[in-house]
């Protein structure tokens, strides 16, 4: 009878045995599961195994049966190497903890990145958790073995690991430590060589200045010239913080030479980690060095001949003329970045130019009002003429910075076109991403300005042909009207957004009621006057509406508008509407009437009473 | 039981089917490995040995493997069952593959890429079927010096199934148009097959060892009464047969319009290419979401389309080069470094036509449907339809060298126009230390070339010609006037038997040879 039974079954008859244990040998059970979610289960709960089992058969049963557990799938084998790097009181403290190696080195070498680099993470984690002595008889020689472990996989392991035990071991061996770091620097795979790379800078963090100066730069400048682009281009980030930890008079003989090969690098991948790291870079070897060195390097790469290069720096002029020394910033903006930046706005790749939009404002606040009149603005108005709408929406996403230097209006000639091309994209991405801006612009445009400009776009998006657009200029509504008011709204809003309930289109009849939910809502009690009298007509009537989407919507919005009206109008008013509605033809709409009535506002005794009866 | 055993033998073996161990997983058909003691019978129950190896070893006189050693022929049919996923189905494919004629090949079992791993232990094959076949070279053994350099089957699994493009009404055949091999990361082995639209990665392990004791079970499987359970058990690994497994890893698909034909793996480890007729994509090899386009061909006007890309690959060592072949006869030599988009060459490669055998089939015999970079990486190799070339990386304007593989077929171009053979997309390989040279050629011949003393010799593979263990004869056409014994006359070549995919081992002077359904093993005589 017991052919196949769950643990289900079991449970029930096993009133008499040890009823903590069963759950502890499902879970145990299950870790080689044929269901993977089953399997993924008991490992996360790994540490209830281990604390039913005790430290002692955790650590003679548990972990010598985890550590040949390496068939599984990823995802399993990820939850182990994450768990086990919170064992250490589970195996019995810090004084076992290294009993949790044998594991975390077999998941070290397998295939899957993310599982190795989880192991990694673990074993530094524990690796703090050893003794000084521990750390030497046991952690270290782990290192070892993975670095000079026949395949690849665990010699990149290994690269994670040195600069962790470093600092806690004997000058011996330290000593051991950087060369096999030396080693794997260059290891026969570009594998090895990658993974080496970007640990150079964490390594040389920990070493000792001399070793710095004698080892990582060597190091440093060997991978840095590497026969392979994607060694060469880690080797940049490497220079960051190599650059940081050397005194400003060497960084001339020791960094800069390498640097400045890297900036000139017949790889454009190369040049570009130097374009996307270039701030940290100019903040790593100060402002003396910046003058003369990175701003001509600075002035390559916005001219650079690949645009993924050119997108790059163009996203950092402004963080780039930020961070330069105050004293001539101005002057070297005008005379040297300025000029390639009039280049790149009308350069023939639409990433480069939408990368640029998205900073260029920013340089306002740094250059000041007149600088800004004179020679941005002239910058500002051609982007926002360009033929890319990326480039536009870039522009007018980030005019605050530009309000706040020399006021909006200067933009507003220009920047109106702009706005109702983008307004009447053909595009409905386009008009979205436009329209999310709207309430940023009125903020910045004010008031007067948008009645007479803008007011016609929004009411124009209510009654788009795509959903999400109309979705989107409700929405917009709702923020409008909290910045500018109710009454404003009143005034604005509320008549052509009622107008519309007369619409042919029951789409845009629906629209009409999504709009008067959010206006009700911003409006709230305080203004129910505008809801009473001009909004709930127009809803009551609606009901009469011979589509039924409409109808539903009708019951949908009257649960909205009920908690800001009086008992008077829900009574006369509302409450025979929903009645009607919930013996509608229509299963929907007698479905959301029904909801309606039940809901919060209408469910007072007499009401519910009077319904029965 | 010895590997080399007679046929009978193998029979017994398999047939019985007791030694054999079948299971499965998700999504990957575990096979036991020929190493285990059952030996090379030990391939799953669903299938019969008789359609899986021949080992009918044999020796014979001799012939070059580079032109003047000898080479011992052994022939391997892997013509795989139907391979199927499911359990309860096998025994009725038993029966199937029983009733089946060795010689008698369905369409699906046609080899259609062969392809040596970079230490030469494993050999893959993949069919129209789309499974791949994993031969593993056998171990060196004392007793038996000779056994050395056999292949057996490893593992076998359906990598692509046929599938069906329901917005373009396109079926997507499951033919493995090619399979690379990663270099080796750790102790298992990875390789990436395509068909014409998706391209996946497989992991290829091993597994000893399986854990045994269950809490809620006893030794027999059936269920404890959980009042009976007083202590936890810890599942403990027991060494048991080993276990060959193909697991998918990674399906790179959804990028390319066309049909791939090529895939290659940059000496990065981390990127690969695949090449459809007009786009090349480039993939991270743990990135399957998102490709980069670096090549595209495409005109706006595709009535403005006037040649395709017909085979494109890495540098050995440069991880930045790639070359791509095209069907005008062309490569062109793309640097990564200069630019994102590779659709600027930086070098290319053509031969003035030489117009005095400009010809209606011009055009269509100049077509490149090979290109292969030598090991040291300073040469191109290209085949078309009548001749290979090796060209100097340094020289664009004419190959460093030209070998004829079948001149005497160009009198004869009309009818191979009528019969489609002429679209034949031979491929190319080199030897380990690029001084021979190897392509196939129709009635089952293969062509290799020393590039040192210029000797050539024509190859035949066959079951017929050739015994087992037998030292290859060197084949001739005779080309008009009078046939002179051995030789064979143009008309009585057969087009249907064509060698269209070889491959050599990295190393040692073994090479692997598809004819039709048919995978050939030849090596260098052991004494």
């Amino acid at each position: 009878a017991a052919e196949e039974g769950g643990p289900c079954q079991s449970k029930m008859a096993g009133a008499d045995g040890d009823d903590s244990l069963y759950p502890i040998a499902v879970l145990i059970d299950e870790l080689r599961n044929e269901d993977v979610q089953l399997r993924l289960n008991s490992i996360k709960k790994l540490s209830t195994i281990a604390l039913a089992l005790g430290v002692e058969r955790t650590r003679t049963e548990l972990l010598p049966f985890l550590t040949d557990t390496i068939y599984d799938e990823d995802e399993v084998l990820l939850a182990l190497a994450e768990q086990l790097g919170n064992f250490t009181m589970l195996v019995g403290g810090p004084e076992y903890v290294h009993c949790l190696l044998p594991p975390l080195e077999s998941l070290a070498t397998v295939e899957e990145t993310v599982v190795r680099d989880k192991a990694v993470e673990s074993l530094r984690k524990i690796s703090q958790e050893h003794s000084p002595v521990d750390l030497e008889v046991h952690f270290e020689p782990l290192v070892k073995r993975l670095a000079s472990g026949d395949w690849f996989t665990s010699r990149t392991s290994a690269c994670g690991l040195f600069s962790v035990c470093y600092p806690r071991v004997s000058s011996t061996v330290k000593a051991e430590i950087r060369q096999h770091f030396r080693t794997l620097c260059s290891d026969d795979t570009p594998m090895v060589r990658r993974a080496a790379a970007s640990k150079l800078g964490e390594f040389a963090k920990v070493l000792e200045l001399d070793y710095v100066k004698s080892d990582i730069i060597s190091l440093f400048t060997a991978l840095a010239s590497d026969e392979q682009d994607s060694v060469r281009l880690l080797a940049v980030e490497a220079c960051v913080s190599i650059a940081t930890l050397l005194p400003q008079e060497d960084l001339e003989t020791l960094v800069m030479p390498t640097l400045r090969q890297a900036a000139e690098d017949k790889s454009w991948r190369v040049r570009y980690m130097v374009a996307d790291k270039f701030s940290e870079l100019q903040k790593a070897v100060g402002p003396e060095i910046t003058k003369n060195d990175l701003v001509p390097a600075f002035q390559n790469l916005l001219k650079d001949c690949e645009a993924e290069v050119r997108a790059a720096a163009a996203n950092k002029v402004k963080e780039f003329c930020e961070n330069l020394p105050e004293d001539n910033r101005e002057q070297i903006i005008m005379t040297h970045i300025l000029p390639c930046v009039k280049e790149l706005v009308s350069d023939t790749n639409q990433h480069v130019k939408s990368a640029l939009a998205s900073v260029i404002m920013g340089l306002s606040t740094i250059l000041g009002k007149d600088n800004t009149i004179e020679h941005l603005l002239p910058l500002f108005l051609a982007q926002l003429k360009d033929e890319c709408p990326e480039v536009r929406l870039n522009i007018i996403s980030n005019l605050d910075c530009v309000n706040e230097v020399i006021g909006i209006r200067q933009l507003s000639q220009s920047l109106l076109p702009a706005i109702v091309e983008l307004a009447e994209d053909a595009k409905w991405r386009v008009r979205l991403a436009i329209i999310e801006y709207m309430p940023l612009l009125a903020g910045q445009l004010g008031v007067e300005f948008f009645d007479e400009k803008l007011n016609t776009l929004c009411m124009a998006w209510l009654i788009d042909h795509v959903y999400a657009i109309r979705e989107a200029a409700t929405c917009n509504l709702m923020k409008l009207v909290e910045k500018f008011g109710a009454e404003w709204a009143q005034n604005t809003i509320v008549p052509k957004v009622l107008g519309m309930a007369n619409d042919p289109n029951y789409l845009h009849r629906m629209t009409t009621l999504f709009c008067i939910n959010v206006i009700v809502h911003c409006c709230g009690y305080p203004y129910r006057e505008i809801t009473t009298k001009q909004m709930l007509p127009v809803v009551l009537k609606m009901s009469n509406d011979q589509v039924a989407n409409v109808r539903f919507n009708v019951a949908k919005s009257l649960q909205k508008i009920g908690p800001v009206l009086d008992s008077n109008a829900l009574q006369t008013e509302v409450k025979p509407v929903l009645e009607k509605l919930a013996s509608d033809t229509d299963m929907d709409v007698k479905y959301f009437a029904q909801e309606a009535i039940s809901g919060e506002c209408l469910s007072s005794s007499t009401i519910v009473d009077k319904l029965n009866t | 039981m010895t590997k080399c055993s007679k046929d009978a033998l193998r029979c017994d073996n398999s047939c019985g089917g007791d030694n054999c161990v079948k299971q499965r997983t998700k999504c990957a058909l575990l096979i036991k490995s020929a190493a285990s003691t059952a030996g090379i019978g030990a391939v799953p129950a669903s299938r019969t040995v008789s359609c899986w190896m021949r080992p009918e070893v044999w020796t014979g006189p001799a012939s070059p493997p580079s032109p003047s050693s000898s080479l011992i022929c052994r022939y391997q049919d892997p013509e795989p069952a139907d391979l199927s996923m499911e359990e309860e189905s096998d025994t009725r494919k038993i029966n199937n593959s029983f009733l089946r004629d060795h010689n008698y090949a369905t369409e699906a079992d046609i080899i259609s890429t062969v392809e040596f791993n970079s230490s030469g232990e494993l050999l893959a094959t993949g069919d129209k079927g789309g499974r791949v076949v994993v031969f593993q070279r056998e171990q060196e053994s004392k007793s038996q010096p000779q056994r050395r350099g056999e292949y057996n089957v490893y593992s076998t699994f359906q990598s692509h199934e046929p599938e069906f493009d329901y917005l373009k009404s396109l079926e997507i055949e499951e033919k493995i148009n090619k399979i690379k091999w990663l270099p080796q990361q750790n102790a298992a082995y990875f390789l990436l097959s395509t068909n014409d639209k998706t391209v996946k990665l497989w992991k290829i392990s091993e597994r000893d060892k399986r854990p045994e004791g269950y809490n809620l079970k006893d030794e027999d499987g059936r269920i404890k009464d959980p009042s009976t359970i007083t202590s936890l058990r810890v599942p403990v690994l027991q060494p048991m047969d080993l276990m060959v497994e193909a697991t998918a890893r990674r399906v790179f698909s959804n990028a390319h319009t066309y049909h791939i034909n090529s895939i290659s793996v940059n000496s990065d480890l981390q990127t690969f290419i695949s090449t459809d007729d007009l786009r090349v994509n480039l993939w991270n090899l743990e990135i399957t979401d998102r490709s980069f386009n670096i090549v595209d061909i495409k005109p706006a006007n595709m009535e403005e389309l006037t040649e395709v890309i017909t085979s494109a690959e890495f540098h050995p060592q440069q991880c930045h080069t790639f070359a791509y072949s095209s069907s005008k006869g062309s490569i062109r030599l793309c640097d990564m470094r200069q630019a994102a988009l590779c659709d600027k060459h930086c070098k290319y490669f053509e031969e003035p036509e030489d117009p005095s055998t400009r010809s209606f089939f011009s055009e269509i015999i100049s077509s490149i449907s090979d290109v292969k970079f030598s090991h040291n990486g300073r040469y191109l190799m290209t085949r078309d339809y009548l001749t290979v070339k090796v060209w100097d990386l340094q020289m664009e304007n004419k190959p460093l060298e030209t070998y004829q593989v079948h001149d005497y077929l160009r009198g004869k171009l009309c009818s191979l126009y009528e019969n489609d053979c002429i679209f034949d997309k031979f491929e190319c390989v080199w030897n380990g230390s690029d001084s021979v040279i190897m392509t196939g050629s129709y009635n089952n011949f293969f062509r290799m070339f020393d590039r040192n003393t210029k000797r050539d010799v024509t190859l035949e593979a066959s079951r017929e010609n050739s015994k087992p263990r037998a030292i290859l004869k060197p084949r001739k056409v005779c080309v008009g006037g009078k046939r002179r014994k051995d030789e064979i006359s143009v008309d009585s070549l057969d087009f249907s038997k064509k060698i269209l995919h070889t491959t050599w081992h990295p190393h040692e002077n073994i090479i692997a040879v598809a004819a039709t359904n048919n995978l050939y093993i030849f090596q260098d005589k052991v004494n």
